[in-house]
């Protein structure tokens, strides 16, 4: 049973705050737009956050650091090595610990004077609105098309604003959904992509501040939304390309044939996410395409042999440069024009990270003839694995 | 009229890198149809094989949706932008 701490019970709302809160939030206090009023509007305010990621480190950090009296976190992921580069709530010696775990210390070391649950948990559609109901604002800092549906619909169910922000590579969007004259995530896109169509960040990658810089957007429009302060970003898609350091504002209007938030709306209730995203149940997803496969030790045992196989590596030169199997470089892109490189005659093992790009490598040149052919199966991460840890993982 | 086609990050790999691309057209649907015609790997990242666009792919006309305009009908002028804003989620493994 995941671990979650206790929320007290519902307190009544402060009416004051104590010496120590006003010293410590003296900066804001000393602005006429907030002073007493506002900041005891964010004592009051109950914020949940879901995800303690890229997205949830500078959020958690933020709104703790402004007194968001009540903060709650829900992720049900442990601190990996490789989080690390951009999740900044956490330190060296939090990995392999849960992160709301790891995340509440940090926070309560920032801010001992709010209260901070956790609930170490997977969202889901028979737990969603459950855990939203208590809480004023939701902010979205997850990582996945099936949990942002989620997210959103739950926050339109139940009437809460959704402070959505996401992120590749080096773009990144803001915005607030669900407030009951704006739009709401399917407003926006009413379908989710094919799973495999958008690549992760582990296959995309993405600049560690990126996800500092919108998590810290998403925490200003929650505090504003708290204080009731300028304008928000609801009906505005804020978009930010950080390399060309450029911001950009789109309209969002509201659908009003929202099946979720339009004037007739069809959905009432919360469906499988995962199924309307075509990711089926919890295991890792298959291969999009079936191809043949050779696992990294027999494709070990082969060259040991003295057999003669044609390494085709698919991936880009700059992973290369990080570690490689001395194959023939073609990246996947490229492989349509520089189809001419290979022999047919020769068996080929195309290989790429995790095997997926080489799948596609290897249907592709069947389509185009060859027979010869196979994938290895988890790519060089899995013979790092299984064959030669010397050939670092990244 | 000369429009400039803004490509998004996620699809770049297929626009041979690039991040925009200008074209003479009179309406959005031209201008998609020179991006495609340029660059056709493009095509099935932004068109289902009966020729509609992707419905988790927004184009807009410099600030607004085309849905709320006259779709890929809709006529531009000199200047304007077209955007290609896809669903992104950010983050670690769909899972």
């Amino acid at each position: 049973m995941a671990t979650t701490t206790q929320p007290q019970t519902d307190r009544k709302p402060a009416t004051s705050l104590s010496n120590e809160e006003i010293l410590r939030y003296s900066r804001h206090l000393i602005m006429p737009e907030v002073g007493m009023e506002g900041q005891l509007k964010l004592k009051n305010a109950k914020v949940l956050l879901i995800g303690t990621g890229g997205l949830g480190a500078p959020l958690g950090l933020y709104l703790a650091a402004a007194g968001v009296g009540r903060l709650a976190l829900v992720d049900f992921d442990v601190v990996d090595f490789t989080n690390l580069q951009r999740q900044v709530t956490f330190g060296s010696d939090d990995v392999g610990k849960p992160k709301t775990e790891a995340a509440r210390a940090r926070l309560h070391n920032l801010n001992p004077e709010i209260q901070i649950d956790t609930f170490e948990t997977k969202l889901t559609s028979d737990n969603a609105l459950r855990l939203f109901k208590d809480f004023d604002v939701i902010v979205d800092g997850t990582d996945n098309f099936p949990t942002r549906y989620l997210v959103n619909d739950a926050s339109v169910l139940l009437g809460k604003p959704n402070v959505y922000g996401s992120i590749f590579r080096f773009e990144g969007q803001a915005t607030v959904f669900g407030m009951p004259e704006g739009p709401c995530y399917r407003c926006l896109y009413p379908e989710p992509p094919p799973p495999g169509l958008v690549p992760s960040c582990a296959e995309g990658g993405v600049l560690g501040v990126l996800p500092g810089i919108v998590g810290s957007i998403q925490a200003m429009e929650t505090i504003k939304l708290i204080l009731g302060a300028g304008e928000n970003l609801v009906g505005r898609l804020l978009l930010f390309d950080a390399l060309g350091m450029k911001f950009r504002e789109l309209k969002l209007r509201k659908n009003p044939n929202c099946p979720m938030c339009g004037e007739h709306r069809s959905i009432h209730k919360l469906i499988d996410y995962y199924e309307f995203c075509g990711v089926r149940g919890e295991e890792a997803p298959g291969p999009e395409v079936q191809v043949p496969e050779i696992t990294p030790r027999e494709l070990k045992s082969r060259l040991d042999r003295g057999d003669d196989l044609f390494i085709l590596d698919v991936r880009e030169p700059h992973e290369f440069q990080i570690c490689n199997l001395h194959g023939h470089l073609i990246p996947l892109g490229e492989l349509p024009r520089r189809v001419h490189e290979l022999d047919s005659s020769r068996e080929i093992v195309a290989h790429c990270r995790s095997g997926k790009r080489s799948a596609e490598a290897v249907d592709f040149l069947r389509k185009a003839g060859f027979r010869k052919i196979q994938n290895l199966r988890g790519g060089i991460l899995a013979w790092s694995d299984d064959v030669d840890p010397r050939v670092p993982k990244y | 009229m000369s429009v400039k086609v803004m490509i998004p990050t996620p699809l770049r790999a297929y626009a041979g890198k690039r991040d925009s691309a200008e074209f003479s057209a009179a309406t959005v649907g031209e201008a998609l149809s020179g991006l495609t015609s340029q660059f056709q790997e493009l095509r099935k990242h932004l068109y289902t094989e009966d020729g509609k666009l992707r419905a988790f792919v927004n184009v807009y006309l410099n600030d607004e949706d085309i849905r709320y305009l006259a779709k890929e009908n809709t006529p531009t002028k000199d200047g304007d932008t077209i955007s290609i804003i896809p669903s992104i989620a950010g983050g670690s493994f769909a899972r």
